[in-house]
């Protein structure tokens, strides 16, 4: 199942190519796939100590360390390194980019090995289930049975859920935050926006972009934009921007980006179209929409952790308006229904959906303490560090 | 995480909790209960808690804490869900005492409640000489901003358990400064000077103790 070398750090990255076929929820195959991942810290003899990180819609496996597109810190460098509440001096961290992503795993934009063109459409819709059985290829790969948490935020946190009642014997606890069991309509109404600014933009080219060499990136931009305005909170808008002008005394009277608000969307915009691939975010976004926890399991949410023996920290906040913290508690609830162990903390903050991202000290906290109490049980000793200080 | 000298009322209440039992604690605070079942008692524990303060302390100190409603939420655990359920000092700031009383009975067989006693002598005389609502140290609310909205008497929860159809399995008593009652004497002598009641109830086949 495993090799001695596998258990190598890849802080940079690594590609596991899975060469036997894989069907998908669709019904679909895939033949052959490659999942791009990253580990940091060191998997112990036992192998109980490690951790899945599950990116959301635009985050990719790089968790840590300098992104090889942008250049910027990892995306979760706020909760995961040495001594973080992630901590990679006492747990080994595993992400890998998503089945249908743009960051090295097979998705729209990779080469179909049967035509030896680029996929764009003609690749098959996956599914939430669909990368988390490729993540699933992964550990095995690792020689990983059991994570002792499973973690993420949005899609991430969708992703947790999904592991959980997949595969309930290799999961040790789960830690969804700001995330949903089903997408909401609003949402999958946001999303379709998004989709059809992209197909709006001439240059999709119906999908085929690669093959008439243009990318869609007005199309992409705008997309990002409307999404990035229900990341935040109206509250945080205001204390961030107001209504301030952006490099000027007064409005012009025109269509220049005369507030500041729009020149921090359009350069959102601008930036993120370098780093993402245009089918990829329609073949994203439809994964989130179509993702129903209960649906699969007869209607029934508690369903869904019937065999799940899974300890579960449920994360909300206060503000965040695309996955309410009633979405939470519906996740919490299904959890009462099905007698599993849960925590569940709403954290106050007025950064809106992105919180989960930042620095919030009382995520923070709570990540720490539950996955050291987890950690506790499952007996996964403490690395001492000397000479580090904890806060 | 310290153990600080756990209370007298937590005390008596972990001694009539067997050990490895599965146990659901409804308003259970920032779970210093919980801790110290879990610490004496191992047994396998959640909280419910109002505040979301006391639900970040609990879930902080590792402990399956969630943010919930007795009055609301109690209807999402499934039949003896638990081997034994706590409500502790919680009942009088329930909407629906009668209700939540009846889940409880509902999610567990054996259920511990205490209950500030209103008719402790000194919220006797409090009413009767200076005629105004009660603020002792136990109850330390004015009548306008207290969270207790349904008050009771050790006596009017004797009454409400025998309607309900449960039994009373044990019981114990404190008095204002958190000191357990040993007197062996009737109902209405602990009605008169205790503090705190403390119940095991449970809704199997009532053992008469009349």
């Amino acid at each position: 199942m495993s090799t001695q070398s596998a258990i190598q750090a890849q802080p940079d990255g690594a590609i596991l190519s899975i060469a036997e076929p894989m069907v998908l929820a669709s019904g679909d195959r895939l033949d052959q796939c490659d999942v791009a991942y990253t580990t940091h810290g060191t998997l112990n003899a036992d192998r109980s100590n490690a951790i899945l990180i599950c990116h959301a819609l635009t985050g990719d496996q790089h968790v840590i360390g300098t992104h090889p597109v942008t250049g910027k810190a990892g995306w979760w460098e706020t909760l995961a390194g040495p001594g973080k509440p992630l901590d990679t001096d006492r747990y080994f961290l595993v992400c890998a980019n998503v089945l249908g992503g743009c960051m090295g795993s097979t998705g729209p934009s990779s080469t179909n090995p049967a035509t030896n063109e680029t996929y764009g459409l003609s690749f098959p819709l996956v599914t939430i289930a669909d990368m988390v059985d490729a993540q699933a290829h992964l550990l095995d790969h690792l020689g990983i049975d059991r994570l002792l948490a499973v973690i993420g935020g949005s899609m991430g946190g969708m992703q947790v859920l999904q592991w959980a009642a997949r595969y309930p014997d290799r999961v040790a606890s789960a830690i969804p935050i700001a995330a949903a069991a089903r997408h909401s309509s609003q949402n999958i109404a946001f999303h379709e926006v998004g989709r059809q600014a992209v197909m709006a933009d001439p240059n999709w080219q119906g999908g085929q972009y690669d093959k008439a060499g243009t990318r869609p990136t007005k199309g992409l931009a705008v997309a990002r934009m409307g999404a990035h305005i229900t990341y935040m909170s109206d509250n945080a808008l205001h204390r961030k921007f107001g209504r301030n002008l952006q490099d000027r005394q007064a409005i012009s009277f025109g269509f220049d980006a005369d507030f500041q608000i729009e020149s921090y969307l359009r350069h959102q915009g601008m930036t993120f179209v370098d780093r993402f691939d245009a089918n990829a975010y329609l073949y994203l976004t439809r994964a989130m929409d179509y993702f129903d926890l209960a649906l699969d399991h007869g209607g029934v949410l508690a369903s869904a952790f019937e065999n799940t023996t899974a300890r579960f920290c449920v994360i909300s906040f206060t503000s965040d308006w695309l996955f309410p913290t009633s979405e939470s508690r519906a996740i919490v609830h299904a959890l009462n229904a099905s007698t599993a162990k849960v925590s569940f903390v709403e954290i106050e903050t007025d950064r809106g959906h992105d919180a989960f991202l930042l620095e919030e000290p009382e995520l923070f906290t709570t990540v720490r303490a539950f996955l050291t109490s987890v950690a506790e049980k499952e007996g996964v000793q403490e690395e001492s560090r000397p000479g580090e200080v904890t806060p | 995480m310290t153990m600080q000298e756990a209370r007298v009322d937590h005390t008596i209440i972990k001694d009539f909790v067997p050990e490895g039992a599965r146990v659901l604690d409804v308003g259970c605070g920032d779970g210093s209960l919980l801790a110290l079942l879990e610490q004496t008692r191992s047994v396998d524990g959640r909280g419910l808690e109002l505040s979301q303060q006391g639900v970040n302390t609990a879930v902080a100190r590792g402990l399956s804490v969630i943010q919930g409603d007795a009055d609301t939420d109690l209807v999402t655990y499934p039949d003896k869900a638990f081997d034994v359920v706590i409500l502790s000092e919680t009942l009088q700031a329930t909407q629906a005492p009668k209700t939540v009383m009846e889940q409880l009975l509902r999610i567990s067989d054996k259920v511990i409640v205490t209950i500030p006693n209103f008719g402790n002598w000194r919220a006797r005389l409090h009413l009767l000489l200076r005629g105004e609502m009660p603020v002792t140290k136990s109850l330390p609310y004015s009548w306008y901003d207290t969270p207790n909205v349904h008050f009771c008497t050790l006596r009017d929860f004797l009454s409400l358990a025998r309607e309900l159809g449960a039994s009373i399995e044990a019981s114990a008593a404190l008095d204002a400064h958190g000191d357990q009652l040993t007197w062996n004497v009737p109902w209405s002598v602990w009605n008169l000077v205790a503090a705190q009641g403390i119940f095991v109830l449970t809704s199997q086949s009532p053992k008469d103790t009349a």
